[in-house]
């Protein structure tokens, strides 16, 4: 077990770094320059190749993404082009408003959708499965944006339970739980309908299984067929799902930010995207991208907690 | 002697829905189980040996039924029960073997764990007890080291080992009747065997009926008493092993005895019964194997009128109209 994990921290560290060299690559070689952005609208030809100069860019390729690489290794994100700040701390003010969206989204979507998944395939080609069905399509079919509009339309301008906006505190706490009941809501809906829809797959294909046929072969109860005898087998997949959607939640939320008018990473990268904030960009997506490496690393351990084949392997 | 009948199926009848219309599996078909006897039930894929294990068990999947007939355990009808009531006989009174070992347990719960729990539900013991009456019938099946293969994962252990796992976990709650589905198909011959002597010896020290289900004539010899031959959800033949290997009625149970090679024999020919076992599908009127029955062109009657179960010698039952001629009338 401890040389498994050590071994996916390995591959874990060549990942980004392959990470970083396609974004540094895809970076360079996207239109526009940075020096002109670093130096300004109104700066001369000159001004601009002094900055050139002081950024590093006229050195060839490999010289500055090693440089780039090394700067990595001791924390250090770079300056930001518009706000000459350094980008570490930028993110680091935003990453937890982030990270606490992601986090009230993925358990909306577990709470909610693994049981109705579980329910639909209990109950399969009843009235419930087919409502259940229905509504996981619908669920998976409506854009984030748009229900987080509906929401807000509904819930805070008409009925004004829930603030427009903002998030500045832990959904746990009762002032964050009511800044994160709408945003989690419109952006864990299609993971919540992801999981619906798995888990039904899944429990059906579990409870065709010679096992399931031994357990009720044996007398065992119905309910306990279902919760000890199966469940855990068609959790699987569904886990598998679950580290996948991480990355589609991350992605969701740089939409939903902004929409609720959320201070995290992902209105940041947007922010950036549209200045022309190169460097911004550049670690904003490698944050996402090792944020996303990492949760499929515990993704992959909650595998190991449930199966015991890779337990033992 | 009707006392010690375990199992009692009587004029059994089923179907599948299919497309919304339904196909009869079973028809007609009755036998019984004795405590301290071994019946096997043979036929070829699809005969119906399975459906009818399914039906005793109340296993039927959703789009199956029974429509008529009477199946009694130790004198209690289990036809028309709810799926609640038909439970409580589930693993208490009747256990079943399946086919595939290597997919019969489940896969993230331990031996242990899968054995306490039927001994908790039908033996009413405690944990602590469970796990000591479960090292006893591990070591009673022949498995080594009781104590560490409770501990185990089912993929832990190889196949041979977990049908002795789970012939464990079935006599465990003491069931008067023993279904088994083809228990050592899946396995290799020498595993074979050592599970047949297992079973042989557990039949006799628990007293109790064993229903053997199987394509496998060579295991048939080896374990049976009684043998029932079913053909596409018809009973054709039954009599005891004896009768039915030195001298077969129905044709179909004689192809399917030639059908197992002789390496005895000169030249080492396999037979093949000749022609397709009819689909589900297909209505094939008066005696079901007649397309195949190399005796059925010089008999009028076979194409036209289902043969009637005769007793051909005490105990010896066949329904084919070649020997309905010669032997008294059944039923």
């Amino acid at each position: 077990m401890g040389r498994y994990i050590r071994k996916r921290i390995v591959m874990m560290f060549f990942l980004l770094i392959g990470m970083t060299f396609i974004v540094f690559a895809s970076l360079y070689l996207a239109p526009g320059d940075p020096a002109e952005i670093a130096a300004g609208p109104s700066a001369t030809v000159e001004e601009v190749e002094r900055m050139r100069v002081y950024l590093g860019l006229d050195r060839p390729f490999f010289v500055q993404y090693f440089t780039y690489l090394t700067n990595l290794f001791k924390g250090d994100l770079g300056t930001s082009l518009i706000t000459r700040q350094p980008i570490r701390d930028e993110l680091a003010v935003r990453l937890p408003n982030t990270l606490n969206l992601a986090v009230a989204s993925m358990i909306f979507a577990s709470a909610i959708g693994i049981p109705l998944g579980i329910i639909a395939a209990i109950n399969k080609d009843s009235w419930i499965d087919n409502t259940l069905t229905t509504l996981s399509l619908a669920g998976i079919s409506i854009p984030n944006f748009w229900l987080g509009s509906i929401l807000i339309i509904t819930f805070c301008v008409q009925l004004g339970w829930f603030p427009t906006g903002g998030m500045d505190a832990p959904f746990w706490t009762a002032h964050g739980f009511k800044q994160a009941v709408l945003p989690a809501l419109s952006l864990g809906m299609q993971v919540a309908a992801g999981f619906t829809r798995i888990g039904r797959s899944s429990m059906l294909e579990v409870m065709q299984s010679d096992y399931i046929r031994t357990a009720r072969s044996k007398g065992v109860a119905e309910n306990r067929v279902i919760w000890i005898h199966a469940l855990r087998n068609a959790l699987i997949p569904i886990i598998t799902q679950m580290g996948t959607s991480f990355g589609g939640l991350l992605g969701g939320a740089i939409v939903t930010e902004q929409v609720f008018a959320v201070n995290g990473i992902g209105s940041y990268l947007m922010n950036a995207i549209s200045q022309r904030n190169y460097y911004a960009v550049q670690s904003t997506v490698l944050v996402i991208a090792f944020m996303f490496v990492v949760v499929n690393l515990i993704v992959d351990l909650l595998y190991s907690v449930i199966d015991p084949r890779i337990r033992y392997e | 002697m009707e006392m010690d009948k375990v199992l009692d199926v009587q004029n059994l009848h089923a179907v599948f829905r299919i497309n919304k219309k339904e196909y009869e599996v079973l028809h007609d078909i009755s036998f019984s189980v004795r405590r301290n006897e071994t019946v096997c039930i043979v036929g070829e894929s699809g005969c119906g040996k399975s459906v009818t294990t399914l039906c005793v068990m109340g296993l039927l999947p959703k789009n199956g039924r029974v429509t008529s007939g009477s199946i009694r355990l130790d004198n209690t009808e289990l036809t028309g029960l709810s799926q609640k009531a038909i439970r409580k006989f589930r693993g208490s009174k009747m256990g079943m073997i399946f086919q595939e070992p290597m997919t019969a347990l489940n896969p993230l719960l331990t031996v242990g764990y899968q054995m306490r729990e039927n001994l908790i539900l039908h033996r009413g013991v405690d944990r602590k007890k469970a796990n000591e009456m479960a090292v006893e019938y591990l070591t009673k099946v022949g498995i080594a080291n009781p104590e560490q293969r409770l501990k185990q994962f089912p993929f832990q252990l190889s196949g041979g080992l977990r049908q002795r796992v789970l012939i464990a976990m079935v006599l465990s709650a003491q069931p008067d009747l023993l279904i088994a589905d083809e228990p050592t198909t899946a396995l290799d011959v020498t595993i074979q065997k050592q599970v047949l002597a297992l079973l042989n010896h557990l039949k006799k020290e628990m007293n109790a009926g064993i229903m053997f289900i199987t394509h496998d004539l060579g295991v048939v010899a080896e374990i049976a008493d009684r043998i029932v031959v079913l053909y596409a959800g018809r009973k054709v033949e039954e009599g005891t092993v004896e009768q039915i290997f030195r001298n077969p009625l129905h044709p179909y149970t004689v192809g399917l005895i030639n059908a197992v090679p002789d390496v005895e024999k000169e030249e080492f020919v396999i037979q093949p019964i000749p022609g397709m076992f009819p689909n589900i599908t297909e209505e094939i009127p008066g005696c079901r194997f007649n397309p195949r029955c190399p005796h059925a062109a010089e008999c009028a009657l076979c194409s036209k009128e289902a043969p009637k179960m005769t007793e051909a010698e005490p105990g010896h039952f066949a329904a084919c109209h070649l020997i309905t001629a010669g032997g008294a009338q059944h039923d």
